[in-house]
């Protein structure tokens, strides 16, 4: 992905400068509503936006959603420094700066809004634009895979999710958030939860990746560095972990809740770690961490003690500063060396010194270690677990989890600067130092951990305690973020960790190897998901295959079908009383008309001829027009004689041109249709005679008799009705019947190519 | 004569389901034909039928004097009559130029717009 060295060339460029401005700007501005935010305050601003839908445009600024803001705009500004430099210089860098700032202002939407339906959108659009940044590298197959199926696992999850909005709007009446949570237990007590909650976790789940859905995120690692490091560890993935953390007030509390975000938590945080270990492309290994960190979260948003919260609110933040960090170092790496493998890279601290000490900030605050953040939050962590009623599953999976995370941090931050060189290309120079703007990012993040390990004070008012005020209600249930807490079981926990990391990072090569071995057997729900999309165009194939057939006579039969369908469903509902018909006395020229109809109907079915085709046809028709002279109605008795006649020419002039019918030796006989055909038409006449025998409610056409002449001044009711109360309709008519014209006429005049085709 | 005229159409129709089920081009359009008529019908005999009293007003009066016949329905068919004949001069014109330019009207054969390269005129 990156471009070649570019020294030389111009620092900056507009594309360059502007992302950055725009989120230092956005971030500063957020900044300035911490005090607020620490002393307890949510500030609220709306405007309607379907007001006949109950939709307004809201936003909500409370303690969790200002901690993503500043995330996301302050990891962002690092971010778009970063790439500034990084995509130099690259073609599309314009393009790339639209779509980060894009999916940044998206992002903050989601953290943001108020009302569920407007998060739903800011959510979409934030599956969009990592969609445009997954698959920024256009040109490559792999990058376009990656894509489409982040795209298609996080929408169809956010579909879910939708469904679960609306039904949360059904229930609570309404889609503010803030009001819902005013409500306390209204959506825990409905008949609606289960349902609720589980449409709601699958887009949580999918969001943020949890196993079975986790697929994607590793593979979206073909993302350009800089997007890994902002969408797909600090701020898109933790969208889903956002979600849950607000439905939390709402939603938490049961026993299911409990349990499926414990379980599918523990799952992906103990199965993430492993997998991780395994890597050896660095970003990979670091793509998986997040992926334990995520169900670290998860697992941790599903107990309800005060300590777990805190844990989480902590753990949130420690991880978006080192994941990040270590991210855009790895990209450093990749930048300057060409490779990001982790079996050659070594010995990297000589030449990248800086980067170097940004990583390895960031690896200690990862692994744990005091005095830096990690190791309060692994503290909490551990707490928060030992104090719930699952505390074994809990305990358990953040044990395996964080010493798995311990040895990670080696491989990825400590091996590559501190270990051997031997390995390295010595045909690639190492080109030292990363441009500044690519090791500020790492630097300040790695720094962070440290100087809020050392002061967690600020951390912890301004950020920590608002987020527990926000899921809790109560400011009074954060827990203290202090380095020492004395001797206790999470601090014995603690040195029980590094000791199995330090184990696991030296056996670290053998347990990889093993693990490669595993996993050649082990199913992939990669591979599923390549089966899944292949068997659903399969399936499409198949269905348009049967639907589409392109035979005409199919679609008539389908058309048909349907229709006679339609006639038996509605006499099986209320089968017709046919015993309320009665044949009044018929003159004579009824029966006249009926059965000279009826013969030359039989006529124009049986023919093999145009002529006597056509004959009948015209009879039918002047059959038609006797009816309607018979049961006054004198004007459409003019038209359909007009029609019929013109229709009768047509057919005569188109005739010269048009060969004559096949006789009937050459035509198969198709009793099958005439079967279907006399069924259809016996339901026709079966329900005709039943809606004509029956009450007829004649309040319309009795209203255009009394409104004819005062309204309209016409004396012809038919005529008044089309050329006044439904003037428009006529004038559609008209419009209809001078495009039929127009199109023919185009046809006529378009001259035949020279003989027929084939 | 309602029940007449319900007998008739349904023989229209089944006539006409049966003509469009020709894979003749020539006799779908029979078909469609009689199809229009048949719908005619059924609007006109649905809406109730009564011999020799058109839906006028006399001159002098503010509304029809004793029952007339529905208008509601004639107006409607009379809409349908013009534009069924659109529709069916238009399906005829289209024919005529499918003919020259496929040199056939027998519909299976017609595949432009949905080749079937792999299995031909089943």
């Amino acid at each position: 992905m990156a471009t070649n060295d570019t020294t030389g060339t111009r620092a900056f460029s507009a594309a360059g400068i502007l992302p950055c401005a725009i989120s230092l700007a956005l971030f500063v501005w957020f900044a300035g509503f911490l005090p607020e935010i620490a002393r307890g305050e949510v500030l609220r601003f709306s405007v309607p936006w379907v007001p006949s839908l109950g939709v307004s445009l809201s936003f909500l600024l409370d303690g969790l959603g200002l901690t993503f803001a500043l995330l996301i705009t302050g990891i962002g500004f690092l971010v778009m420094l970063y790439s500034a430099r990084y995509l130099i210089g690259h073609v599309h860098h314009a393009r790339f700066s639209l779509y980060l700032t894009s999916f940044m202002l998206a992002m903050l939407g989601l953290v943001l809004a108020d009302n569920l339906l407007v998060l739903f959108v800011f959510w979409e659009l934030t599956t969009f634009t990592s969609y445009l940044l997954i698959g920024f590298a256009h040109s490559s197959a792999e990058s376009r895979r990656s894509a489409l199926q982040a795209m298609l696992v996080t929408a169809s999850g956010g579909l879910a999710m939708l469904a679960g909005f609306i039904l949360i709007g059904t229930v609570a009446g309404t889609f503010e958030l803030s009001e819902i949570r005013a409500m306390g237990g209204v959506l825990r007590d409905s008949p609606m939860y289960l349902a609720i909650l589980i449409l709601i976790l699958a887009g949580a789940f999918t969001k943020s990746a949890q196993v079975p859905f986790h697929f994607w995120l590793p593979n979206a690692m073909a993302a350009p560095t800089p997007v890994s490091a902002y969408l797909h560890s600090a701020t898109m993935v933790k969208g889903g972990v956002y979600l849950l953390a607000r439905m939390h007030p709402s939603l938490s509390g049961t026993d299911v809740w409990l349990w499926t975000l414990g379980i599918f938590g523990a799952v992906t945080a103990v199965f993430a770690s492993v997998v991780s270990l395994r890597q050896t492309d660095l970003k990979q290994a670091l793509a998986y961490t997040t992926l334990m960190a995520l169900g670290t979260l998860t697992l941790f948003l599903s107990a309800p003690g005060s300590y777990a919260i805190t844990a989480m609110a902590t753990f949130l933040v420690v991880h978006s500063f080192y994941k990040a960090a270590l991210f855009l170092a790895v990209g450093c790496i990749d930048h300057q060396t060409g490779t990001r493998n982790a079996d050659v890279l070594g010995g990297l601290w000589r030449p990248m010194p800086v980067t170097a000490f940004a990583a390895g900030l960031a690896a200690l605050s990862m692994a744990g270690v005091p005095p830096f953040l990690g190791f309060i939050a692994k503290e909490l962590l551990y707490k928060g677990a030992l104090e719930t009623s699952t505390a074994i599953l809990i305990v358990t999976a953040a044990f395996a989890a964080s010493a798995m995370m311990f040895a990670v941090a080696g491989i990825v931050a400590f091996r590559p600067f501190w270990g051997s060189g031997k390995r390295m290309d010595p045909s690639r120079p190492v080109l030292g130092e990363a441009p500044w703007p690519m090791v500020a990012g790492p630097l300040l993040l790695g720094i962070a951990g440290i100087v809020f390990g050392l002061a967690p004070e600020p951390l912890q008012s301004h950020v920590v305690t608002p987020i527990v005020a926000s899921l809790l209600g109560d400011p009074a249930q954060a827990e203290p973020l202090l380095l020492w807490t004395g001797v206790n079981t999470a601090l014995i926990l603690s040195l029980l960790t590094f000791a199995t990391g330090i184990g696991l990072y030296a056996l670290h090569l053998r347990i990889r190897a093993g693990l490669a071995r595993f996993s050649e057997v082990a199913p992939d729900s990669d591979v599923g998901w390549d089966r899944f999309l292949a068997g659903f165009v399969r399936l499409a194939n198949w269905q348009t295959d049967i639907l589409q057939s392109g035979v005409m006579r199919r679609y008539l039969m389908t058309i048909f079908g349907v229709l006679a369908a339609g006639l038996v469903f509605g006499m099986a509902l209320s089968f017709p009383d046919l015993s309320q018909v009665a044949l009044p006395d018929l003159l004579p020229k009824h029966w006249a008309v009926f059965l000279m109809t009826l013969i030359a109907t039989g006529l124009v079915a049986a023919t093999r001829s145009r002529i006597t085709a056509i004959a009948g046809l015209g009879v039918v028709g002047i059959g038609v027009a006797m009816v309607f002279i018979l049961f006054s109605a004198p004007d459409v008795a003019i038209t359909q004689l007009l029609v019929e006649t013109l229709i009768v020419v047509l057919f005569a002039v188109a005739a010269l041109r048009l060969p004559n019918l096949p006789r009937r030796t050459e035509v198969k006989s198709r009793p099958g249709d005439f079967v279907f055909a006399v069924f259809v038409g016996t339901m026709i006449a079966i329900v005709l005679m039943s809606a004509s025998s029956g009450p007829i409610d004649l309040r319309l056409s009795e209203f255009f008799e009394i409104a004819s002449w005062p309204e309209a001044f016409g004396r012809n009711i038919v005529n008044v009705i089309l050329v006044d109360f439904r003037a428009l309709d006529t004038f559609g008519e008209v419009a209809v019947v001078a495009v039929a014209a127009l199109s023919a006429v185009a046809l006529l005049r378009q001259r035949p190519r020279k003989g027929p085709r084939a | 004569m309602e029940p007449l005229l319900a007998i008739l159409v349904g023989a229209m129709t089944a006539a006409a389901i049966y003509l469009m089920l020709d894979r003749n081009l020539l006799r779908f359009l029979f078909g469609l034909i009689l199809i229009s008529n048949a719908a005619n019908l059924t609007i006109f005999a649905a809406g109730r039928l009564t011999p020799g009293k058109p839906p006028l007003v006399p001159e002098g009066a503010d509304a029809p004097l004793s029952l007339v016949a529905n208008a509601l329905p004639q107006a409607l068919v009379l809409t349908a009559i013009v534009i069924g004949f659109g529709l069916f001069a238009f399906a005829l014109v289209l024919a005529l130029r499918a003919y020259e330019a496929l040199g056939t009207l027998d519909t299976t054969e017609m595949r432009l717009a949905e080749p079937r390269e792999d299995r031909d005129a089943p």
